[in-house]
């Protein structure tokens, strides 16, 4: 039997939370003794076989069709599918994402699987198949117990590190016939930064909130995301006043992020947006307020005013280098 | 055009989470419940097509009894009609199985909910009714408009947005900016009283999963506060050991 893994690409690249979903199947796979399978959609990127391997593949599917490409959720639903049933899978497994979760759903209908995400840890098989989820936004855990032979797990980010250590896996291309339903909701164009540091994929994220006092500010937030290579992100208030683009704003009701670290430059720390940064590693707050509730869950902070304070942390990151 | 919206009745996003029975049940005690927040901007949304084109909203919640006062709200708002589906919602599998059979009936234009209900976060049942329906399934939207039989939709990806073209009808997970959310007004409220709200029975068997047991994350200690970025700096590096 093996254990099946959905992966996405950005910007000619494999997404990390698409490698980090390989080593947990490999990771998986020691403990059942099911070897991992990749489907891979679209072009192969550079490198994409060795990589692929080194993080815990034993082998490769290539689907290529040039309509794939641009992620019709039905379409990469129907090609999965017939994937999991060629490889004799019995286990799908998936990073987190709007597209992996939108896929996700409409083959646990197919498939007829048990579905669980935010999937946090390997599972216990002493009793069953147990896994544990992380549930209320980050709030809480919860152990599920899936009772179908056919299972789904969509990963959190973070929580699987990406192996390095096997070697290449071989690539079977194989053609699908894909019905012409399965495009009917036609994708027409996409609008994309492009060159940045997507903000749920980024190891280090820095959000600004209103304390910056206007969208002419945000270069401040910019010099040090550059100087770390995070991603920016910021408050819903901010996006709200259309300062910065939705996609950037990190909560409740926005992006959910688990960076290594997380820099909250001038936000206060309302619940909803703590919600949307709970599984961060390390938080760091900059804040005039020394009240602000964000510095009772943050692990270091500075009390002092950003204008001052984020300048100088940017030159003391360039120094580091 | 017939639309239907499908809510959750969860947790207010300000409520502590805790648990009861040996952490086995979720703690009500002293909880506020709301509408799903991003399950009231589908609804948000919905209001807004019907005031352009007519036609008619059912809202529709899989839960017990106490979640009526939640569909009373969502009538509030602007649905014409409310449908209890009578079951505790077990999970997504079983949730969207029951909205399906119910939808199968009705031969609704469009499906509308939260791209993820607030407490399992799992954004999985707009797919899942997709597939069951056999129609198209949108999610995360962020702008849906509506011309003749054909929808134009903003979705959100990593980075950006994609734009879509589908023609009714499909299934959409939505989310800000859609739509503003509504607050009820007096008439609303009022009128929300003689609206027709029905419980019908579940017939969904079982599911597929189950949970065991539910647990808090550890407390975290107290923040380190330094006066300069030098210490700072010194303790993402040394400390966190991130830099």
């Amino acid at each position: 039997m093996s254990i099946l893994v959905y992966i996405e690409k950005d910007q000619g690249r494999i997404k990390n939370s698409s490698l980090e979903a390989v080593s947990y199947a490999a990771a998986l796979g020691e403990i059942t003794g099911d070897k991992v399978q990749v489907v891979s959609l679209g072009e192969a990127v550079e490198g994409e076989a060795e990589l692929l391997g080194k993080a815990g593949a034993a082998g490769v599917i290539q689907v290529t069709d040039d309509r794939l490409a641009a992620g019709v959720i039905q379409a990469h639903a129907e090609v999965v599918a017939q994937v999991f049933d060629k490889v004799k899978a019995k286990t799908l497994v998936l990073a987190k994402s709007s597209l992996g979760d939108a896929v996700a759903a409409r083959l646990a209908v197919r498939l007829e699987a048990g579905m669980a995400t935010n999937v946090v840890g390997l599972p216990d098989l002493t009793d069953g198949f147990v896994v544990r989820r992380s549930i209320f936004t980050g709030k809480a855990f919860v152990d599920t117990g899936i009772h179908t032979e056919n299972k789904i797990l969509a990963i959190k980010k973070n929580i699987q590190p990406v192996k390095t250590d096997g070697s290449a896996a071989p690539v079977e291309n194989v053609t699908i016939d894909l019905p012409g339903e399965t495009f009917s909701a036609k994708i027409t164009g996409t609008e994309k930064a492009t060159g940045e540091v997507l903000l749920p994929e980024a190891d280090i994220v820095v959000s600004g909130g209103r304390g910056l006092n206007g969208p002419e500010n945000w270069g401040l937030i910019e010099d040090l995301a550059d100087a770390l290579g995070a991603a920016k992100g910021c408050s819903k208030p901010v996006s709200d006043s259309g300062w910065r683009p939705h996609h950037e704003h990190v909560g409740q009701t926005g992006v959910k992020v688990a960076p290594s670290l997380y820099l909250a430059v001038a936000i206060s720390g309302a619940i909803q947006h703590l919600a949307g940064v709970n599984a961060s590693r390390y938080m760091v707050v900059i804040n005039k307020d020394p009240e602000a509730p964000f510095f009772k869950v943050a692990d270091y902070g500075i009390v002092g005013d950003a204008f001052e304070v984020v300048p100088k942390l940017t030159e003391a990151i360039n120094a580091l280098k | 055009m017939k639309i239907l919206v499908c809510i959750t009745h969860v947790p207010d996003t300000t409520s502590k989470i805790k648990f009861t029975d040996n952490n086995t049940q979720f703690d009500k005690t002293g909880v506020q419940f709301i509408i799903g927040p991003y399950d009231d901007y589908a609804l948000a949304r919905a209001v807004e097509l019907k005031e352009q084109s007519g036609g008619s909203i059912t809202v529709l919640n899989v839960g017990e009894s106490d979640t009526e006062p939640t569909l009373r709200k969502a009538l509030a708002i602007g649905a014409d009609e409310a449908i209890r589906i009578n079951a505790f919602p077990k999970d997504a599998a079983f949730v969207a199985s029951e909205i399906a059979r119910f939808a199968k009936e009705e031969a609704f234009d469009l499906i509308l909910m939260g791209r993820e209900s607030i407490d399992y976060n799992g954004g999985m049942v707009h797919g899942m009714v997709g597939e069951l329906l056999g129609i198209p399934s949108v999610s995360p939207v962020m702008k849906l408009d509506i011309e003749g039989n054909t929808a134009t939709i903003s979705r959100e990806i990593e980075g950006g947005k994609e734009f879509i073209s589908v023609d009714l009808p499909f299934v959409a997970g939505c989310q800000e900016p859609i739509a503003e959310w509504k607050i009820p007004n007096m008439r609303g409220i009022m009128s929300a009283r003689s609206k027709p709200l029905k419980a019908i029975d579940s017939e969904t068997p079982g599911s597929k999963t189950e949970t065991k047991k539910y647990e808090l994350p550890p407390a975290k200690g107290a923040v380190k506060l330094v006066d300069t970025v030098e210490e700072l700096v010194d303790l993402l590096k040394n400390d966190a050991k991130i830099l």
